[in-house]
Formats: C-alpha cells, sequence, structure tokens
C-alpha cells in the first residue's frame, strides 16, 4: 500500500498550503500536496467564467446551491456539499463554507488583504478577555512584508499604529458612489482611506499579468492578476519540479508511529474511491481551520487516543467567525448617471478601519467598513423591484411598459451599501466536533458545531448599525429597509456567514490549554505542523488570510530550519 | 413533434404571419412576436462558461422538462410583451427570449412555481368573470384595462391583492430577463465587462456632481502610465518605479 515517501506531505491547496508548498519546495525539499478538490486554473478556457455575458448561463447568473455566490463564481464547494454534509448540536448555528478545488477559497475570496496590528496580538492585556497570542506583531513583521512583495497588494502607508503600512502597489481611483462615502465620511469625522487588496495594479514580475479592470475578482482572474493560491504560489512551485500534486485527493487520517510521530497520511482516492497511504518526514495540515481540526480528531491511536494533537482536549474549541452587518441606501443625487464603465478591481476601492480605539464603548474589539456600489454587470435579479425608489420621490411604484426603461435607467447605480466585519470573543465553548453519528461519502465522520453569539457581539452589532445608518445619511443617502432591532440581533450575521473560520488549533506556551506553539507545531507530535487559520488566537477586525500566508510562510522557515538541525 | 417545439412552432408561425395563431386548445399568441429569440433548449457546443459534469448534467435535466402548459407560457409570453413591448431599436421582452428564461427558472427555484401557475389561473378567472375570455383571448385593450388594476403595488384592494403580486413578480423576471440579455444590455447602455484601464471617474462626471480627487488621495493612485514597470521599493516601503 505504501508508495513514495517525502520530505513533506502538505494537504491542502488554499492560502496556507500554496505558501507553504512554495516554500518548502523552494528550499528543495520533495514535496507532496493533496487537494481533495480538482486542478483548476481560471486561465484554461473551459473552466474560465470571467468575462462572461448573464446571457451565456440559462439562468443568467443567478445562484444555484452548488454556486450560492453566483453561476459565474469560481468557488466550486459552498453552504453545502453533496458528498461532506456537516451538523449542528441542537439550538446552535454554524453556516460552514468550504471549496473543493485547487486554490480552496482564494480563488473566489475578496482579496481583502490586511495585517493584523500590534494591539491585535495582545488584546487580553487591553480588555481582559480572551487569550494573548504567544507572538507579537514583531515576530511576523518581516513576514508580512515579505508576503506583501511575493503576492502584491495595493494600498497606501498611513501610519496607522494598528493598521500598519506595507509594501503596497499603488490603490485604484475611486469610483463616484465611493467619493459620496469619502465626503460623508469626512464630515462625521470618520477615517476613510484607500482599500487594500492583493490585486496587481502594476506588474510585480514577468510570469503575472496587471489587473485589466473587469471588478470579476470572485470569478478568478485568466491573467492571474489577483491572488489565487493556485495561480501565485503553486503553479510556480509546480515548475520547480519538487512537487507531486495529487488532486481529488481526501486526506482523512494522519497516521503515527510507536512513538506518536506521524508516518505519512492515508487518503482515498476520490475518483476511484481507493484508499492510499502516503508517507513522509513531516506533514503539513492545511485544509482550512475546521477541516484540519477534522483530520486531526480523526487521527486516533494509542499514543494518541483523542486524536492526533489533542491530549489538551483544544483540537475544535474556540473556533471563531469575525461578526457582521450590512445597510444600503438609495442616493438621490445619483440619479440618471452618465454612464460609462465603471467596473474597476473587484470589490471596493475605499475602506475604513477600526477607528475607536480607546473609545469608551459598551462592546470590545472593533470592526472594518467596506464600501459597495456602482454601475455593475446586470445579472440575475437586476430590474427586480425596478422603481422601487420612487416611493421616495413621490411617484408610482410599479406599472409596466416604456417607463420602465427609464426607470432602470434613472436608478441604476443609484446605491451606495456598506459592510461591517467586526472582531468576536473566542470562546471554549464555540467548537467543532467529530459527530459519532454520521459519516461523509468517504466514510469519514462529518463535524458537528456547537456555537453560540454572546453579548459582545450583539452589541457591537447594534454600533454597527448606528454607525452605518448615519455614514449612509452623510453620504445623501436614504438608507433602504427598517434598521434591525434587538429581536434580530441587531442584523448580526450567522456564525460562520463572514467564512473567516479561526482557532481550532490555537497555539500557545502552554501544552494544556493549546494545540500547537507559536511556530504551528503540535505540542504532542513534532514533524506535524498547521498551516490555516487553525492556531489563530484571535481573529481581529481585520481578514484573516494575510496573515494565514505570513504564518505559514514562518513556519516553513522553522520547518526547514528545524530539518537542517535534524530536530524532525 | 414535441411540446417544446410545437410551441416553438407555434411562436415562429405568428411571428413570420403576424396573426394570430391557434392551436388545438385554443391557444393564442401574441401577434407582436417577432423571433430573434434567445433560446435555451438543449446544451450544445456553445455551452460552456466553466460548468463542470455535475452542473452541466444538471441543466440538461432541468432543460429537458417542462413545467408549464402551453396556455401558460403563452400567457406568460403576452405578460412580458405588455411589461416591455418591443421598440427600437433594442426591442423588448419577447425578443430577448424572456419567456424561455422564466420557464428555466422556475424549474430550477421551487419558490417560483405554485405564485406562477396559481396567477395564470387568477389572470384567467378574473379575466372570465369580467370580459368572458380567458386572457389571451380578450381584447388587447380588455388586457391593458385589467394590467392597470393590478400593476402598482400600492393599491390597497384586497381582491386584487393576488393579481398584484402575481404582476409584480412577472415584472421582476421580465425586467431580469431583458436586461441580463444582450439587447437590454444595449437599451441599458452598461459598458463595463471588457478589458480597461479604469482611470477615474471622468471629469465631466466630477464636475457634474460637484466632486473632485484631493492632491493627497490622487499621490496614492496609481500611475497608469508606468502600470507596466515592475514594482520596487526603498527599505522605507516607499515604491520607486
Ligand atoms: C466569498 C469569500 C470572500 C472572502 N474574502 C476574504 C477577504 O477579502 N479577505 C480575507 O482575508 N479572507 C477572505 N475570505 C477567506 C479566505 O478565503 C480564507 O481565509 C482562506 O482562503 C483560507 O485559506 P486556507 O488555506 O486556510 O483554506 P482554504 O482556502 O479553504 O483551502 C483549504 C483547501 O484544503 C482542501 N481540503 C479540505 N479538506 C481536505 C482533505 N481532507 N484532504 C485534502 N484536501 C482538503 C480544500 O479542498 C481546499 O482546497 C473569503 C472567503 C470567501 C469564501
Ligand atoms: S478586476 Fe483585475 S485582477 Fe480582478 S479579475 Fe478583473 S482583471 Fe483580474
Amino acid at each position: 500500500m505504501a508508495q513514495d515517501s517525502y520530505d513533506v506531505i502538505i494537504v491542502g491547496s488554499g492560502a496556507g498550503g500554496g505558501m507553504a508548498t512554495y516554500q518548502l519546495a523552494n528550499a528543495g525539499l520533495k514535496v507532496a500536496l493533496i487537494e481533495a478538490g480538482d486542478f483548476y486554473d481560471p486561465a484554461a478556457d473551459e473552466q474560465r467564467t470571467q468575462l462572461r455575458f448573464p446571457w451565456e448561463s440559462p439562468r443568467r447568473g443567478a445562484s444555484t446551491r452548488r454556486r450560492p455566490f453566483g453561476d459565474f463564481n469560481a468557488c466550486i464547494g459552498g453552504w453545502e456539499l453533496d458528498d461532506e454534509p456537516f451538523t449542528t448540536t441542537e439550538g446552535t448555528e454554524f453556516m460552514w463554507w468550504r471549496a473543493r478545488m485547487l486554490g480552496g477559497r482564494t480563488n473566489h475570496w475578496g482579496r481583502i488583504s490586511l495585517r493584523f496590528g500590534p494591539l491585535d496580538f495582545k488584546r487580553q492585556d487591553s480588555d481582559g478577555l480572551g487569550h494573548n497570542w504567544p507572538i507579537s506583531y514583531e515576530d511576523i513583521k518581516p513576514y508580512y512584508d515579505k508576503v506583501d512583495k511575493l503576492i502584491g497588494v495595493f494600498g497606501s502607508n498611513e501610519g496607522l499604529y494598528n493598521d500598519p503600512d506595507g509594501f503596497f502597489l499603488p490603490a485604484p481611483k475611486p469610483r463616484l458612489h465611493e467619493l459620496y462615502y469619502i465626503d460623508g465620511a469626512r464630515k462625521l469625522g470618520i477615517p476613510v482611506i484607500p482599500a487594500r487588496k492583493s490585486i496587481l495594479t502594476k506588474r510585480i514580475n514577468n510570469q503575472r499579468g496587471v489587473c485589466f479592470y473587469c471588478n470579476q475578482c470572485d470569478r478568478a482572474c485568466s491573467v492571474h492578476a489577483d491572488f489565487s493560491s493556485s495561480t501565485s504560489l503553486i503553479f510556480p512551485a509546480l515548475n520547480g519540479g519538487k512537487v507531486d500534486l495529487y488532486t481529488n485527493s481526501m486526506v482523512t487520517e494522519v497516521t503515527t508511529d510507536d512513538t506518536g510521530k506521524a508516518t505519512g497520511v492515508l487518503f482515498i482516492n476520490k475518483k476511484d474511491r481507493s484508499l492510499n497511504n502516503l508517507l513522509a518526514k513531516t506533514v503539513v495540515l492545511a485544509a482550512s481551520a475546521c477541516s484540519s481540526a477534522r483530520i486531526l480528531l480523526n487521527s486516533t491511536s494509542a499514543q494518541h487516543p483523542q486524536g492526533l494533537g489533542n491530549s489538551s482536549g483544544h483540537v475544535g474549541r474556540y473556533l471563531h467567525d469575525s461578526t457582521g452587518a450590512s445597510r444600503a441606501a438609495f442616493i438621490p443625487d445619483l440619479m440618471d448617471r452618465d454612464i460609462y464603465n465603471e467596473d474597476g478591481v473587484g470589490g471596493m476601492h475605499v475602506y475604513t478601519p477600526w477607528w475607536l480605539e480607546n473609545a469608551n464603548l459598551d462592546f470590545p474589539r472593533g470592526y472594518h467598513l467596506e464600501i459597495g456600489g456602482g454601475m455593475r454587470m446586470p445579472s440575475y435579479g437586476f430590474g427586480f423591484a425596478v422603481n422601487q425608489y420612487n416611493e421616495f420621490l413621490g411617484k408610482k411604484v410599479g406599472g409596466y411598459g416604456k417607463q420602465l426603461r427609464d426607470d432602470i435607467r434613472r436608478f441604476f447605480g443609484a446605491r451606495l451599501s456598506i459592510a461591517c466585519r467586526g472582531e468576536s470573543i473566542a470562546q471554549y465553548d464555540n467548537y467543532c466536533e467529530l459527530d459519532p453519528t454520521m459519516l461523509d461519502e468517504w466514510g469519514m465522520p462529518v463535524l458537528r458545531f456547537n456555537y453560540n453569539w454572546t453579548k459582545n457581539e450583539i452589541a457591537q452589532a447594534k454600533h454597527m448599525q448606528e454607525t452605518m445608518e448615519a455614514l449612509l445619511e452623510a453620504s445623501g443617502g436614504i438608507p433602504l429597509g427598517d434598521r434591525p432591532g434587538e429581536d434580530e440581533n441587531f442584523g448580526l450575521t450567522k456564525p460562520g456567514e463572514i467564512i473567516h473560520e479561526v482557532g481550532t488549533t490555537r497555539m500557545g506556551a502552554e501544552s494544556q490549554t493549546s494545540v500547537t506553539n507559536e511556530f504551528c507545531q503540535l505540542h504532542d507530535a513534532s514533524n506535524v505542523f498547521i498551516a490555516d487559520a487553525g492556531p489563530f488566537v484571535s481573529q481581529a477586525d481585520k481578514n484573516p488570510t494575510w496573515t494565514i500566508l505570513a504564518l505559514a510562510w514562518r513556519t516553513s522557515d522553522y520547518i526547514v530550519e528545524q530539518m537542517n538541525k535534524r530536530n524532525i | 413533434m414535441n411540446r417544446r417545439e410545437t410551441l416553438k412552432a407555434l411562436f415562429l408561425a405568428s411571428a413570420s404571419t403576424g396573426i394570430i395563431a391557434t392551436t388545438g386548445c385554443s391557444t393564442s399568441v401574441n401577434p407582436n412576436y417577432r423571433g430573434k429569440r434567445v433560446t435555451w433548449t438543449s446544451l450544445d457546443s456553445t455551452y460552456s462558461y466553466g460548468r463542470t459534469a455535475v452542473e452541466k448534467a444538471h441543466d440538461q435535466d432541468l432543460l429537458q422538462q417542462s413545467y408549464f402548459s402551453e396556455h401558460e407560457l403563452v400567457t406568460i409570453a403576452t405578460l412580458c410583451d405588455i411589461i416591455l413591448p418591443n421598440e427600437d431599436p433594442n426591442g423588448g421582452a419577447l425578443d430577448a427570449g424572456v419567456p424561455d428564461f422564466v420557464e428555466f427558472i422556475v424549474k430550477e427555484r421551487e419558490i417560483f412555481k405554485i405564485p406562477l401557475r396559481g396567477g395564470v389561473m387568477w389572470l384567467d378567472n378574473h379575466s372570465i368573470e369580467h370580459y368572458g375570455a380567458n386572457f389571451i383571448n380578450i381584447a388587447e385593450s380588455q388586457r391593458l384595462e385589467i394590467c392597470d388594476q393590478i400593476a402598482y403595488p400600492e393599491v390597497e384592494n384586497t381582491q386584487l391583492q393576488p393579481g398584484i403580486r402575481f404582476f409584480s413578480l412577472m415584472r421582476d423576471l421580465t425586467m431580469t430577463g431583458y436586461y441580463t440579455s444582450e439587447l437590454g444590455f444595449n437599451d441599458l447602455g452598461y459598458q463595463g465587462n471588457n478589458p480597461n484601464t479604469w482611470d477615474g471617474v471622468p471629469a465631466s462626471v466630477l464636475k457634474r456632481h460637484g466632486k473632485q480627487y484631493d492632491d493627497e488621495w490622487l499621490s496614492k493612485c496609481v500611475d497608469q502610465s508606468r502600470r507596466e514597470i515592475i514594482a520596487e521599493w526603498d527599505d522605507e516601503m516607499n515604491l520607486i518605479t
């Protein structure tokens, strides 16, 4: 059954797995990259959804169960997978998004690329809640710097202490609705700065192209001008000849020897449903925070009866997601617009970082604001409630005939939306575990989630709603719908809905209360490492991926060093 | 001929002759229909936008099913034509293949099935009650009289509510179907979805809206004439190329 032996097996090809593959292969190690999904390259015409028109889809781009974010979205996966269900404990909720494809979720992510700041690693010091990371900003800063240069991110140096500067590419100019937002925010004294996104507004090497402003990064870029783990890290690594890529290969277990050290992995070849054993000196799990926890929990042995790395009982614990809330407004001044190509890059050109540090608030931690709007390409849903804004103009809503053509043009792009993304406090009681009663199609126990928000997150959402309403009004907008009240948790998104799963294998100095050390190395098995967001101690009011990439690079350097010293 | 082909022939016949065609089940077609439809009857070789095999099989499966009867589909087409009639130069809902789109999306989205089927029934019952025949068989002026009653959501007449809700759904589907077609793109004047170089809001537009870019912000923005020059930084994080 056993075949080749590798220096390193890497499980999962998303942000963390891609970075580990790139670094470890470049260091000369022989790498096996194992990915549960299929091969994917947005440059291949048969896989390309970029620059397609809505009428190329029989459903005009509408979402489906298999493409929850629209028929042209690049993700193969979504909230439900046919072959890998999951469950929740009674009375709790969790939404779990998964991609099953080369590059994982980085094919269609928002590319918002934010460093965590110095405060974010030591939050317990300021509010006494949760725990500090065992590392500080200074430990990770050199890696953020290197990630900026290797992958490319546009933004601007603003000298903000907790939103650190970086090696940025220049930002795209704001669009018209963003200028309305800028004026509105300034009126209220709320900062607004260029967005920070891993999109190449300027060339960084001769392999990847430069952005041509199609606004479709969620469809993945055919010239590789936005960061996807596959296009930017894995393809170059594959070209180096040190990497064997196994696709459609689902890892179910890490195998261990009598001393408790890892010997390799077991995986199912999804094409022929065969079970395979692959051997390696070191195993790196990067299957996403929850999937890596699942593999560890499923790797039981005499040495690791509670699952690999789980002597502390902490694998799966402290799972947390970002908080979120959103609101939109009609901007009367944006009626009857001159129409020009306003696509720009995928997503926003401007944003507001958290600005109320040290303010006296009734909730801990903060959030940032993401801005939306513009004359975007029509897709399914465009033209629904076509003239609902007539309500604000004292005109009749509804009707038929020629007048509707005028209405749709009148209101095209007359909208501004804001989405907040905030930090929750990691809780021991929010976790994922193996469900003892249910298997997936590959014979592996599925995950069961147990997750509840606390009063802190709800209080934060209330503040988000107040902020958004004030900003939309200051920008010249009429907020749409009613502001959600207490009965709706102030519009707080469901746990998991923001798709920032982190914390399931958190790092720490003490092996009783954490799963890995500061180098993402299991306390219980020195040759097993985690390269996704599992080791996060807290999530910050930022999106997680830039930190996943920096940590994965740091971990890779440590692996090489430890291998050279023959410690592993 | 299978059912779909019959229906297609029915439409085409009316298109070529310009007269109301009738079939055995006394269905008539809107006389304004002009052909030029975008049809999705089966997946052919042009169907390629990054679908997985599973997705292709699912779509094929949907395309082979029928949900609406001919009568229902013709009624829906008639409403589509009232909501967005043909107009130079970009045609109308029928030219953009909206009925086909409605049929497809209804097969995929269960939530539309009953409201649309029941809506057609309501419309016919209402039409028979007031004008003595099904909606498609009454005079055009009578059809418009009915539409005038149900096209405005704020009307408070409770008896008409089911019709109002049905008409709103038909308006939503017609508008989205048309404006996601090539004709609709032309009608709207949408300019994007092609490679370009975004360099900010046009000056005339800025002026019209009383907005401007301040110099400090602009200094952080991309100089499009240098986008092809490989980025380099000094040690202080300043871009130097
Ligand atoms: C719509 C969307 C928008 C987002 N926007 C942002 C954003 O703007 N900024 C940001 O920072 N983050 C964003 N995120 C989150 C971001 O995508 C993730 O943080 C990031 O991709 C995580 O990387 P990862 O390597 O941990 O996991 P993933 O990218 O999820 O990759 C994990 C890989 O492991 C594979 N795998 C899983 N289980 C197994 C197994 N048993 N065997 C083999 N392979 C396996 C999966 O198939 C997958 O390819 C967004 C996510 C989504 C979905
Ligand atoms: S906006 Fe730019 S980077 Fe994003 S997909 Fe389009 S061309 Fe590529």
